[in-house]
């Protein structure tokens, strides 16, 4: 069996914080922004990763990047540990993963223009001619859905969703096989988000691309991914393909996330009954012990403290990290 | 939604310009009378100090006897003598030294602001890339540097090596770099946690080349609005060191040691010796911050 693209073995990520007013001698406190994750992501598929705001997802995405260090655990990239490798090493992998970001404009330099912008990676990892390296960012403008005579225009002379498709071009100009997108269409208006998540898919099918897709609204990420994996507190909870997880979610918080998703039918949508999770997200910096989701979990037991439930394969490809789902209990 | 069209060489040609943020700058400086006007006076001095000793038919080390003795009378301005800003107290024309002091205290002020920008801005843009311990070795020795008194270094240096241009442009560049530094480090620890940078570490570009094409010119605008503002300073210290009677040497002069010969006779009534390089000092400055404050509201205007 040859080893999957990217997979990732319980990857560690803890910030040193430092307590406000401290001795700088004092041992810095350690948020765990992402503890002991796993996943998997093959060849051409598009793994989706949600949670709410503060799980973890974008601090997952930067540590197989690589612009946060992981504390522990191993991202292997087609079966070699990218964590281990040197400055050097690591900057060539860019040519194969890449990365579009959250805020379309503040990902752009303001300074660059639009030509500049989307050859930077060529510019770093080919030595292309200038010409070439031009009719090469004209190809792909037009492949996204921009005129090409728009190089020498700046970041602030466009829309949040062009932005957004100079910053998809910027991705793609180098062929890559691996593009995290860290929520790419949460800063945008509605309708432009469907053209930008259309234009994604499409570009994936095109280039054979693999995705490690972050949102935090499951409607968009089970409109384009082939897996979900959800994450809570750092965590990763339950893996599923996409249409299981929808279709039969088991884990309690996965459930809750997916009632949470509005019906677009007034009837039915004041009809159903929605559970809400009660209180607010632990902090990362002291999470509660066992399985983390217990203090607003509906169905959470006394031994639910005592360990942290491991990722079980309960189902073909389905991994769930709770022992009690299927127990009964109000959900 | 998806456009077609022709992608070639030809159609990229001749692609529309864009509006970059420099000409957005330029234009909203331009817009700005004051600052127009201060760099109206400045270019009028920067000519005087360049083309004024072809027209000066005086040298500015020539004394003229016919003068020496009764400077009170003879020594006046006149355009007859060919003395226009008169003579100073030994009857050398104060029109050639008035010319020969711009160029010190012009040079002195822009090589200052100089090594500010290129030695500072690098220093504080490393620092605050690489930040951990990196950024606190770095900041920690302009601290130290910062907290020895300037004044004291300067006068030690030029009595102790002599007093010379090339010493005062040593002590001057020494220390002018190091508010620079701090502030380019801020800066840049702001900008380096914007998505761009990320991107660009994300994509595998090097370090350096990040600092050079990402951070710098981002900072550029800050950088040039407190350069401007640091022409003025290296001004006045450098006339405060000429007036405490340690600048520049006799024959050469700068504003700072022609306002302190001036202010020596103030009560015998050769008041012109005073006022001509005072008019000039002042009118300079104000050049300067005028034009800095242009700057500053073309370059950041959301800071206003």
């Amino acid at each position: 069996m040859t080893a999957p693209l990217l997979s990732v073995e319980g990857l560690d990520v803890t910030f040193p914080v430092m307590p406000r007013g401290a001795w700088p001698w004092t041992k810095p406190a350690g948020l765990q922004a992402v503890s002991k994750a796993d996943l998997v992501l093959q060849r051409g598929e598009t793994l989706g990763l949600v949670g709410e705001s503060g799980s973890g997802k974008s601090t997952l995405a930067r540590a197989v990047i690589g612009t946060v260090p992981a504390t522990g655990g191993r991202v292997m990239w087609k079966g070699r540990d990218v964590t281990a490798l040197d400055p050097a090493g690591r900057r060539k992998l860019g040519r194969e993963v890449q990365m579009v970001f959250q805020d379309p404009l503040a990902a752009l330099n303001p300074r660059m223009n639009v030509g500049q912008i989307v050859a930077e990676p060529l510019a770093t990892h080919t030595d292309l001619s200038a010409k070439e390296r031009r009719t090469r960012v004209g190809e792909m403008m037009e492949r996204v859905g921009l005129l090409p005579n728009l190089v020498n225009r700046y970041p602030h002379e466009f829309s949040g969703g062009q932005c957004q498709r100079i910053g998809i071009a910027r991705a793609l100009i180098t062929k890559p096989e691996l593009l995290i997108c860290d929520e790419p269409v949460s800063a945008l208006d509605v309708s432009v988000q469907a053209q930008v998540v259309n234009l994604l898919a499409g570009l994936q099918r095109d280039m054979g691309l693999s995705m490690l897709f972050i949102a935090h609204d499951l409607s968009v990420v089970r409109h384009i991914s082939t897996r979900i994996a959800v994450m809570y507190l750092g965590r990763i909870v339950e893996t599923a393909p996409a249409a299981a997880l929808v279709a039969d979610p088991r884990h309690p918080y996965t459930r809750a996330l997916i009632a949470s998703v509005p019906i677009p039918d007034p009837v039915r949508e004041r009809a159903r009954s929605r559970p809400v999770l009660e209180g607010e997200l632990p902090s990362p910096l002291n999470p509660p012990s066992g399985c983390v989701f217990r203090t607003r979990c509906p169905i959470a037991r006394p031994d639910c403290a005592t360990a942290r439930p491991p990722l079980v394969e309960e189902a073909p490809d389905h991994r769930v990290a709770c022992p009690y789902h299927d127990r009964g209990g109000p959900v | 939604m998806r456009t077609a069209t022709l992608s070639d060489a030809s159609a990229l040609a001749t692609a529309p310009k864009g509006r970059s943020l420099w000409a957005d700058a330029r234009r909203r400086f331009f817009r700005n009378r004051a600052a127009v006007a201060g760099l109206v006076v400045l270019a009028l001095i920067a000519a005087f100090a360049l083309l004024g000793p072809w027209i000066a038919p005086w040298d500015y080390e020539e004394i003229d006897w016919a003068v020496l003795g009764s400077v009170e009378t003879m020594g006046r301005p006149s355009l007859e003598t060919g003395h226009w800003f008169g003579t100073d107290q030994l009857g050398r024309d104060l029109f050639a030294r008035t010319v020969q002091g711009t160029q010190i205290s012009l040079m002195v002020g822009i090589v200052g602001a100089l090594i500010a920008v290129v030695v500072g801005t690098l220093y504080g843009s490393v620092a605050g890339y690489f930040g951990g311990r990196v950024d606190g070795a770095m900041m920690r020795v302009v601290d130290v540097l910062m907290s020895i008194p300037y004044m004291f270094v300067l006068i030690l240096l030029l009595v102790v090596f002599g007093r010379s241009i090339l010493m005062l442009f040593v002590g001057i560049g020494l220390i002018s770099w190091l508010d620079m530094a701090r502030i380019a480090r801020g800066q840049t620890l702001a900008l380096r946690g914007k998505e761009f940078v990320e991107a660009a570490i994300a994509t595998g570009v090097h370090p350096f080349r990040i600092i050079l094409r990402h951070i710098v010119p981002n900072l550029l605008g800050v950088i040039i609005v407190y350069a401007t503002l640091l022409v003025p300073s290296m001004i006045i210290y450098e006339s405060f060191i000429s007036f405490l009677g340690l600048g520049v040497q006799e024959p050469l002069t700068s504003w700072g040691a022609l306002i302190n010969d001036g202010a020596a006779e103030m009560r015998n009534g050769t008041s012109w010796q005073l006022l001509f390089p005072l008019g000039f000092f002042v009118a300079g400055l104000f050049a300067f911050f005028f034009i800095g404050d242009g700057l500053r509201d073309a370059l950041d205007p959301k800071d206003r």
